[in-house]
């Protein structure tokens, strides 16, 4: 069987099939809690205690949620598209779990690298796979067969294409001043300087255009709970509404890993070489904070604001960030 | 603008003034208008910190209770004379005729001399306070001229069953389980 792509260190199979049982099981251990860290945050920010009923703390709210979601029909609309009805929640959820593999949570120690995969191409891979997941959006929301999935795949059409430039250029910069791709070599590059202070304007645009990747708050109009009613997730109901929740953490933890590896300096920081992950996570968790914190902030664009805040603010401010750092990276 | 008479103080603007003057923001767009829109970002963001710190100002309801206020008019109280035990309504329908809601019930009868109910002359055989009509008004307690029914505290009167809310005699001369806490002085 061919590579998928060029490793750097080869590793036995048993070794790989370890490490992303590990990253599953960390990963999808987090995203239940960070279900209820978001509902309990985003109670404290409004004054109130948010979920604190089901077990202690209210931890264990998001077993009763899916056993909720599970009990429901997996109901379908008469006019729904079958096989693409039932793609839409699919391909996100494969989307996610695939971005997973880049994320590194540590350099190779002992022969066994920690991370899912390092690929030459790294953060092209990041995007590549990234986009898969509005492909369920936009299928979802067609295939439904109802107005207000309809409007919400558009307006996922529109937020697509006014947000991906900019995020692409954003990480333009740190890839040019990490001389790499690949993110271990970034990450490796940033020993002495996090890229969040040089690269400072790329990592705010990379921000922004993450909130409108995971359609968060302020960028959720194919969601717009107030006027869609949830857009393209409208007529899906049981676990598949679920499986696009879900899908919506997982972004969350992709796009925080991958920008606490391009900026934030990765599994970088003081301590023994095993708690790097722990460092990794560390970062991530603070910026899932970031995103928790503005969702409990700012209110919903419309998405013509969105667009022109996607052509006429941050693409131009990427480009002029691409170009002063070539021109710095070049003359020094 | 002007300044405000005296006479036109509870306007927010001046009756005779056709122009009302209207404070807008700056127009957006344009470098200047991101600068500002990050500026207020940075601005709602501390704002919806500070209310994180300030710590969430929820009664959580079926443990803690807000205490009420003394004159709050809860559920009906009938009550007895301290010192003979006796009740003090006479059975005068008073409260009955001036229920808006129509939901007091009285059936009066004649005290027998060795038995007495009541300190009157007649007492309350039947005495019914059906409490999903009840508005709790409190006409009741002020035509009542023996002040023999009152007003309580108790608002938690949820039932299963309709009639169940209709509340007899036995019921209500009952000392009801304490279960609202009452303000305290200044609260």
């Amino acid at each position: 069987m061919l590579p998928i792509a060029d490793t750097t260190v080869v590793e036995a199979t048993w070794v790989m099939i370890v490490k992303s049982l590990a990253i599953f099981a960390v990963i999808f251990g987090i995203l239940p809690l960070m279900t209820v860290l978001e509902r309990k945050l985003i109670g404290r920010f409004q004054h109130r205690y948010g979920p604190n009923r089901v077990g202690p703390f209210g931890i264990l709210q998001p077993l009763a949620d899916v056993g909720k979601l599970l009990s429901k029909e997996a109901f379908r609309p008469a006019n729904a598209i079958g096989t693409l009805f039932i793609l839409g929640p699919l391909l996100p959820v494969l989307s996610g779990v695939l971005a997973l593999a880049i994320i590194p949570w540590g350099n190779v120690q002992d022969g066994v690298g920690l991370y899912g995969i390092d690929v030459p191409i790294g953060i092209l891979y990041f995007f590549a796979v990234g986009s898969i997941a509005f492909y369920g959006l936009l299928l979802g929301g067609w295939s439904s067969g109802s107005k207000y999935s309809l409007l919400g795949a558009m307006r996922g059409a529109a937020q697509l294409i006014s947000y991906e430039v900019a995020m692409g250029l954003s990480l333009l910069g740190v890839i040019m001043m990490g001389g790499s791709l690949s993110l271990v070599d970034i990450v490796e590059a940033q020993g002495s300087l996090w890229f969040i202070v040089p690269q400072f304007v790329g990592f705010l645009i990379f921000m922004m255009a993450g909130f409108a990747e995971t359609n968060r708050t302020p960028f959720d109009m194919p969601e717009a709970d107030a006027e869609l009613v949830q857009g393209f997730m409208t007529e899906y109901g049981g676990m598949r509404f679920g499986s696009f929740l879900l899908v919506e953490y997982m972004e969350i933890i992709v796009v925080s890993g991958v920008a606490a590896a391009m900026f934030l300096g990765g599994w970088m920081g003081p301590g023994p070489g095993w708690l790097d992950p722990i460092w990794m996570l560390t970062k991530m968790l603070g910026l899932v904070l970031l995103f928790i914190w503005v969702r409990a902030t700012l209110p919903r664009l419309r998405y013509d604001q969105l667009m022109g805040l996607g052509w006429k603010v941050l693409l131009p401010l990427a480009t002029l960030n691409v170009l002063v750092t070539a021109i710095l990276v070049v003359t020094t | 603008m002007a300044v405000l008479g005296a006479g036109v103080a509870e306007f927010p603007y001046l009756k005779d003034e056709d122009v009302v003057e209207v404070q807008r923001g700056p127009e957006p767009g344009g470098v200047g208008g991101a600068y500002r829109a990050f500026g207020e970002t940075l601005r709602g963001l501390k704002t919806t910190m500070a209310r994180l710190i300030e710590g969430p100002l929820t009664i959580e309801y079926p443990e803690e209770k807000t205490p009420v206020y003394p004159r709050f008019r809860g559920r009906h109280k009938l009550h007895k004379f301290e010192d003979t035990g006796l009740e003090k309504c006479v059975g005068c329908s008073l409260c009955a005729a001036a229920c808006p809601a129509d939901c007091i019930r009285v059936v009066a009868a004649e005290n027998i001399p060795g038995d007495r109910v009541s300190a009157g002359e007649r007492y309350a055989a039947v005495y019914e306070i059906n409490l999903s009509r009840c508005i709790f008004c409190g006409y009741c307690e002020i035509a009542c001229p023996f002040d023999a029914i009152t007003m309580g505290h108790d608002y938690e009167m949820a039932d299963y069953d309709r009639s169940d809310l209709i509340f007899t005699k036995e019921m209500l001369l009952a000392e009801p389980i304490e279960r609202t806490p009452l303000r305290a002085e200044g609260e």
